[in-house]
């Protein structure tokens, strides 16, 4: 861990993106204790500037609400479908490319078929289709990300499993009598970790900005307050009022940015290719 | 060659079948009646509408009649009608198309030619602070979400410095024709597809990059150095041409990102093509509309590959000579 630790606190930009992400999660956390009021809630006439007025340093949007409010408790959605979104699809992948790739074959075509199918139509029209379809709440929203992000988790997961099945520790367990799944889950999969980490990382990053591209089209879930839809609602007073769009823009650039940095770190830090080199 | 671009074909027409099974199996699994989710909710669809449908498709028939009576109706460019628009939605999608693609593929064509030269820019200067630059906008456009910075670009470009037009195709009412109205749709064109192709610009940049500075360390480049060929020549003949190959792969990928993409530019651009007939059908809850647009966007990922595929296949004979 301590050996981690250093190689990657090496690569300046992922510390960077550590500090980023921990002060979104920060206001995340306090966004129910700093702002118990809904974010929905009208507070003030509506478009006022930022820093014009004390208790609101980011003023209020088109309808009177906080905008600071908003993008405190938007941090909380963003993070939530982010994250979960990658678990689910983490998931449905990592079966479907372990199995694939354990057992080759008939089953290793039939999966890849449908994990072929799944890359290759617009990832971001079916999840329009998904959402516009289904009613778009919270849940679903999660559910219709992990749909289309799970295809390069299969593919990844496929190949780590190819490589590794043939390995005296695998023969090892299964002259042992283990089972197959025992076997994957046990022996195959664990050292198939390291690359499934960083794509999960980038993949949270991608999901939040999915997410906000749905709530931009309105196809969020109409409770929830994300940095989508406040630049979306926004979007028809980009001439008077620009900071409305401006500021959750930057959030989620800030966010995004993070955790992509953070996934090269984790890169950098588990890649044992790159390992050999630097040591 | 011949043998691979069938092959191909034939693959794309299955996912095309697969794809119109998944439309049809979405409208099925959607809540309600499927002839109230084809004629879309909210008092646009009367009784006799409703009857009509059910009629039409079948829905009394059973599961596999019904399903055969869709993809034999969408084989014949029948993508059922759009009853908000009184018009087949067929014609609708047709009638935008052409603005589509002349987004995307202009696009398509502007994020790779930046992209790579960016990418080569940044490997040759590897380490100076050149190419921390290049690779900071590149990290920085890979995480910025392509609405928002389109918003930002008409902001900026339309509003505030009014160089470009930031609204629409053409200029409404200037009449202009020929070479006139060609240059005035390309300057509505500039914004919409720059800030389109601006995240895949991204990630050709980093792409290069990184496939450049692999390929340099090769074998095969050392040779060429020790037989003591000039850097310019072992930069553009040795590296760069096989760099290029992960980079038309990701190019095949990119299409289908760039389709999507199209939505968003063309709602904050008010291009009229088929990503925002989407997105006002997203607004009407014109199902049949969404989903004829999902199925076209599909057809058009899958024209994409097949062209990069048959590029592929002409840049590395490995690949067509392995099938």
């Amino acid at each position: 861990m301590k050996e981690f630790w250093s190689r990657f606190s090496r690569n300046r930009g992922a510390v960077i993106g550590v500090v980023i992400l921990a002060v979104v999660i920060a206001c995340a956390i306090a966004a129910p204790i700093l702002f118990p009021q809904s974010p929905w809630s009208m507070v003030q006439r509506p478009f006022l500037p930022p820093f014009e007025m004390e208790g609101l340093p980011l003023g209020t949007d088109a309808v009177g609400r906080d905008v600071l409010s908003g993008l405190l408790h938007g941090a909380r959605v963003s993070l939530l479908v982010g994250l979960v979104s990658t678990a689910v699809a983490l998931v449905i992948g990592i079966p479907i490319g372990a199995l694939a790739g354990y057992y080759g074959g008939l089953v290793d075509d039939a999966l890849m078929r449908f994990t072929e199918f799944f890359q290759t139509i617009p990832s971001f029209a079916l999840a329009i289709v998904l959402l516009a379809i289904f009613q778009p709440t919270l849940a679903y929203v999660i559910l219709a990300i992990a749909i289309v992000s799970w295809p390069p988790v299969a593919r990844l997961v496929r190949g780590e499993v190819l490589s590794l099945r043939n390995r005296e520790f695998v023969e090892a367990a299964t002259l042992s009598g283990q089972g197959d799944l025992r076997i994957i889950a046990r022996q195959v999969l664990p050292n198939a970790l390291p690359p499934i980490i960083v794509l999960a990382s980038l993949m949270v990053a991608t999901a939040i900005l999915l997410e906000s591209a749905l709530s931009f089209l309105g196809l969020g879930d109409p409770n929830v307050m994300s940095w989508g839809y406040m630049i979306g609602a926004a979007r028809t007073v980009l001439r008077t009022a620009w900071w409305l769009s401006f500021i959750p823009g930057i959030a989620i650039l800030l966010t995004v940015l993070a955790l992509n940095l953070i996934g090269e770190g984790l890169n950098d830090a588990l890649n044992p290719r790159l390992r050999v080199r630097t040591t | 060659m011949l043998r691979f671009i069938a092959a191909r074909l034939v693959k794309a027409v299955f996912i095309l079948l697969a794809i119109l099974v998944l439309n049809f199996v979405l409208i099925h699994a959607a809540p309600g009646d499927p002839a109230a989710v084809m004629a879309g909710e909210a008092g646009a669809s009367d009784e006799k509408f409703l009857q009509d449908l059910r009629e039409r498709f079948g829905l009394d028939q059973p599961f596999a009649v019904q399903l055969w009576t869709y993809v034999k109706g969408a084989v014949q460019f029948d993508l059922g009608f759009s009853y908000r628009r009184q018009m087949p939605v067929a014609d609708l999608i047709w009638e935008r198309l052409p603005a589509t693609l002349l987004l995307t593929a202009t696009a398509f064509v502007i994020s790779i030619v930046f992209g790579v030269i960016a990418g080569v820019l940044a490997a040759q200067m590897q380490g100076t602070w050149w190419d921390t630059l290049i690779s900071s906008v590149a990290l920085l456009f890979y995480a910025t979400p392509l609405f928002w910075v389109a918003l930002m670009a008409s902001l900026l470009f339309s509003v505030v410095l009014g160089w470009l037009p930031g609204f629409g195709y053409e200029t409404i009412g200037a009449d202009y024709t020929g070479f006139a109205r060609m240059l005035d749709i390309g300057r509505h064109l500039i914004l919409p597809a720059t800030t389109l192709g601006l995240f895949f610009t991204a990630i050709y940049v980093r792409m290069t990059r990184a496939s450049m500075l692999e390929v340099s360390r090769l074998d095969f480049v050392k040779t060429a150095r020790a037989k003591g060929l000039r850097n310019s020549l072992i930069q553009r003949r040795h590296i760069l041409r096989n760099a290029l190959l992960p980079v038309i792969t990701l190019a095949g990928l990119q299409a289908g990102q760039i389709v999507g993409g199209a939505v968003l530019t063309e709602t904050v651009f008010a291009w009229p093509g088929i990503g925002r007939l989407m997105f006002e059908a997203i607004g009407q809850r014109d199902y049949n509309v969404i989903l004829g647009v999902f199925f076209v966007s599909a057809a058009m990922v899958l024209l994409f590959n097949l062209i990069t595929d048959i590029l592929y296949g002409i840049v590395d004979p490995r690949i067509r000579l392995a099938r």
